[in-house]
């Protein structure tokens, strides 16, 4: 498919390096956890999660997002997608937890939306830096119990979302989802193979992507060689077992990089 | 099982250069999906991230890319060939390419000590400046880089021609007359797509090469015709995306045939045309593959 046309019709600043832009087309087939190509003509084509069905939140940390922001209302991009697997939808009166970092918050808001509207019920654990880099907190508030920390202690509890991890019963949890900095993530994996229930979790990742669909490799994991973009992004946690998750991955010409 | 220039393939598909051939977890992944051998992504001198993306777009009756040959660079290559040779007995194909006859011979003898099971030449990458096509459209030039790969290593080279060219026999005669022994037709064929919204070339490149199901007829014809005129085997390559595809493939010429785009829409293509092939060749009474080769130049 040709990317398709959408206007930015809003842009809202949600923290110092984040904004949403929300366009004129929504994107009905989409579901949570899913990703779409966002292209900024002229300058490059990168994936995002969908934070609304109708919006792509976005941290700038690179020349693509940067161009991004130069943007505005009345602008245009070209979207293709839906791609890849998303997360697998809880049921009713399921009960999950949800453990999501930084801008790793903005994806999986539509999931915690779900969950809420299908009748599951929702547990968060958000992490930010600090209190202004804080997603969503009415989104998920909404959603069921949210638990907040800030690594420099400006709002809520003082700490990673790994300490409060810790301290909950993670067994009484149907699923588990998580979606943040690979490191916080590799943590939170961590702690949930400890307490045995990593057969329930699933972990949103990033790679660099090129084609996107799943045909040139360039986000194939050591060591199945699972396509982030196809296979994922969202994972089982059995499927990250042994794997490059929390070690390494590949640049744009194949390279490893360490974390 | 056959065998292609001494390799022996479990049967006749292999994965081509350039798709999920950036790791070498990805090609055993496609060695235990049924690929009778796995080519490498192209190789070259220097550390390469590609173009810029969209990089490949889905057109529905096919593909259109340009990535670029991003590429960690021989160096960095050789750990991913090592990986999957230590986990298979299945053939691995080297793809190289470089600006001249020097480049290949130092991005081949640099990969030779992992072990590869051949090279194959990328001569034919149509939007690299300077690097693949820009060889391949020179019968001089190919023969110039075949001939010097050749003479430094002992491991059979493979030939990739594009389409992109007015005879494609001609770049093929100078393979072969160059040690070549087989010649692998054809890369993508030079496309672009537009995005009429903007006026934007859709590609990163703004142009790039047409693969999947649009190509099969054009790689068809020019297996057809290099067949008539070679000596040496042909893989054929270009559009298969079912095991009907690869017996028409093969009864254009083609000794074995590769499959890139049509991971698409199932990894496990490979054995499932395999299969097919096997169900039909029983069906028909054939012994082997080799009995249909070039089949249709037999009608008269």
């Amino acid at each position: 498919m040709y990317p398709i046309n959408v206007k930015i019709t809003e842009i809202v600043h949600e923290s110092p390096s984040t904004r949403t832009f929300f366009f004129d087309k929504e994107l009905k087939d989409a579901q949570p956890g899913q990703f779409v190509m966002v292209w900024i003509r002229g300058v490059d084509e990168i994936p995002m999660t969908l934070s609304y069905k109708n919006a792509i939140t976005v941290q700038n940390v690179g020349d693509a997002t940067e161009k991004l922001f130069e943007l505005n209302e009345e602008d245009e991009l070209g979207i293709r997608g839906p791609f890849g697997k998303g997360y697998t939808l809880p049921e009713k009166d399921e009960k999950i937890l949800i453990v999501a970092g930084g801008v790793g918050t903005a994806s999986i808001a539509l999931l915690a939306e779900y969950a809420k509207e299908k009748g599951s019920y929702v547990t968060s654990i958000n992490g930010a830096r600090n209190a202004d880099e804080l997603l969503f907190v009415d989104r998920f508030a909404e959603c069921g119990e949210l638990n907040m920390t800030t690594d420099d202690g400006s709002a809520h509890r003082q700490g990673f979302v790994t300490e409060i991890l810790s301290e909950i019963d993670k067994s009484e949890f149907d699923k588990i989802y998580s979606c943040g900095p690979e490191m916080m993530m590799k943590a939170v994996f961590n702690i949930l193979e400890k307490a045995d229930v990593i057969d329930r979790t699933e972990f949103s990742l990033h790679r660099y992507f090129k084609c996107a669909i799943g045909v040139c490799g360039a986000c194939c994991m050591d060591s199945d060689g699972l396509r982030v973009c196809k296979d994922g992004p969202v994972f089982n946690g059995m499927q990250l077992v042994g794997s490059e998750f929390g070690l390494h991955m590949r640049g744009p010409s194949g390279n490893k990089k360490t974390f | 099982m056959i065998e292609i220039t001494g390799l022996k393939l479990k049967n006749p598909t292999m994965l081509a250069a350039g798709v999920m051939g950036t790791t070498g977890a990805s090609l055993l992944r496609m060695t235990n999906a049924g690929a009778g051998a796995v080519v490498t992504k192209s190789i070259g001198l220097e550390p390469k991230s590609g173009h810029s993306n969209p990089s490949m777009i889905d057109l529905g009756y096919g593909f259109i890319n340009a990535m670029g040959l991003p590429n960690p660079s021989y160096p960095d290559f050789t750990d991913e060939i090592e990986s999957v040779k230590k986990n298979t007995d299945t053939p691995v194909i080297a793809s190289i390419f470089g600006g001249d006859a020097a480049d290949f011979v130092k991005v081949a003898e640099g990969l030779i000590d992992s072990n590869p099971d051949a090279f194959e030449l990328n001569v034919s990458c149509p939007h690299a400046q300077g690097y693949g096509a820009s060889i391949g459209g020179d019968a001089c030039a190919v023969e110039d880089v075949t001939s010097a790969v050749c003479d430094v290593v002992d491991i059979p080279v493979w030939v990739k021609l594009t389409p992109n060219v007015t005879d494609i026999v001609t770049i093929g005669q100078a393979a072969q007359r160059a040690g070549a022994e087989a010649i692998v037709a054809i890369n993508t064929v030079k496309a672009m797509a537009i995005d009429i919204h903007s006026g934007y070339p859709v590609l990163g490149n703004r142009f790039g090469g047409l693969s999947g199901k649009a190509v099969k007829p054009v790689a068809l014809k020019c297996v057809y015709d290099l067949y008539s005129a070679l000596e040496i085997p042909i893989i054929g390559v270009g559009g298969i995306s079912t095991w009907e595809d690869a017996v028409e493939m093969i009864m254009a010429g083609a000794s074995a045939v590769q499959i890139g785009s049509a991971v698409y829409d199932d990894i496990n293509v490979f054995s499932n045309i395999a299969d097919g092939i096997d169900e039909f060749m029983n069906e028909k009474g054939y012994k082997n593959s080799a009995q249909i080769v070039g089949l249709a130049h037999r009608r008269n």
